[in-house]
């Protein structure tokens, strides 16, 4: 399909309600391995982003992500807030100044999303953080003739991989192989991410 | 004198409210600004608040930030990647109570920020209990 601004608030939209809908669930899965506060922080962010949404409307996409990457360095807070707010940031750079991004511009521009999380906080593979979903993910479905059922099944799965994980980086680490058991919060907000994308392109597209 | 200026960055703002009052009472001279807590009161760190706290205490001679735990990091890098510019600021891999002490007392002197790093990293290989 062809995403304009509209599309990619609409998505981000569906994702704040899955966020709040699963709040109590993140934070249940961040008091197993963390401190028990995935839910809260992004529950705040995607609070303060609709705010956003009602108060401005934005021309292009590359727009609209570098206004959310704002919110969410500013109000998500932990490590979930650098992380997401540094990905929304490259995917505006990659986005640019285009009015509207192919199914192919917006899988580049998360690629370009999964690599600042990668550099900002140094995790690889197999670490037990949200990598675990964005980097695989992104390695299977490259843009072209996205098929979005497998895309959204894929993401839930890589998710549910994390549970068999011992964590070598952020707070889980302090536990180490007792962290094996657990989904990862932050795999399970990613997974809530790319499911609401996968949901808003087959409704649209 | 031109002094190196400190940032404390903690998921506590009562940690670094402390860590300031216990270090100027120690060198009055030298600028500490701090970045703790949520705005809500609550227990974080925000890369805005860290950028905020830098832009305070900045001088040509350069800032050292040093921070507490994981999350404390990744804010600081991104504050210093938003900034984007030239600004000389280095992040010290210490403790932040033992490394800020030896860095306030090294940034005291006049050092440079990479003098005023090292003298900070050093203080996580010192002993704190006294070997005879
Ligand atoms: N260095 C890192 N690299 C990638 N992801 C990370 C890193 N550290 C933490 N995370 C992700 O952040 C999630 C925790 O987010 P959150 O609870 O909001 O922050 P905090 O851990 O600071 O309390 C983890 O489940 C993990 O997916
Ligand atoms: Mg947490």
């Amino acid at each position: 399909m062809t995403w304009t601004a509209e599309d990619i608030q609409h998505w981000l939209k569906q994702f704040a309600d899955q966020i709040h809908e699963h709040k109590d669930e993140l934070t249940d899965l961040d008091q197993k391995i963390g401190d028990g506060d995935h839910g809260i922080n992004m529950a705040r962010g995607v609070k303060e982003m609709n705010k956003l949404f009602d108060e401005k409307t934005f021309a292009t996409p590359g727009e609209l992500f570098k206004a959310v990457a704002m919110v969410y360095i500013g109000k998500i807070g932990g490590a979930s807030g650098p992380l997401y707010g540094s990905a929304m940031m490259k995917m505006a750079s990659s986005a640019g100044t285009q009015e509207t991004l192919s199914d192919k511009e917006l899988i580049d521009a998360l690629k370009a999303g999964k690599t600042a999380i990668e550099q900002r906080g140094k995790a690889s593979v197999g670490e037990k953080t949200m990598v675990d979903v964005w980097v695989p993910l992104l390695q299977k479905f490259d843009g072209s003739d996205v098929d979005w059922n497998a895309f959204s099944d894929e993401a839930d799965e890589l998710k549910a991989k994390t549970k068999e994980m011992h964590a070598k980086k952020g707070r889980a680490a302090y536990l180490g192989a007792r962290s094996v058991g657990h989904i990862d919060p932050g795999s399970a907000s990613s997974a809530l991410f790319f499911q609401t994308l996968a949901a808003t392109a087959r409704e649209r597209g | 004198m031109d002094r190196v200026s400190l940032v404390f960055v903690s998921h506590s703002a009562d940690i670094v409210k402390g860590i300031k009052a216990l270090l100027y009472e120690m060198q009055p001279e030298v600028n500490i600004a701090v970045a703790g807590g949520e705005e809500d009161g609550g227990i974080g760190t925000n890369a805005m608040d860290i950028q905020q706290a830098i832009d305070t205490v900045y001088t040509d001679k350069g800032t050292v930030i040093l921070f507490d735990l994981g999350s404390a990091l990744l804010n600081a890098e991104l504050a210093i990647d938003m900034a984007g510019d030239e600004r000389l600021v280095k992040i010290a891999d210490a403790p932040i109570l033992e490394g800020g002490y030896a860095a306030v007392v090294e940034a005291g002197f006049g050092s440079s920020v990479d003098k005023v790093v090292d003298a900070a990293e050093k203080a996580r290989s010192m002993r704190k209990i006294p070997q005879d």
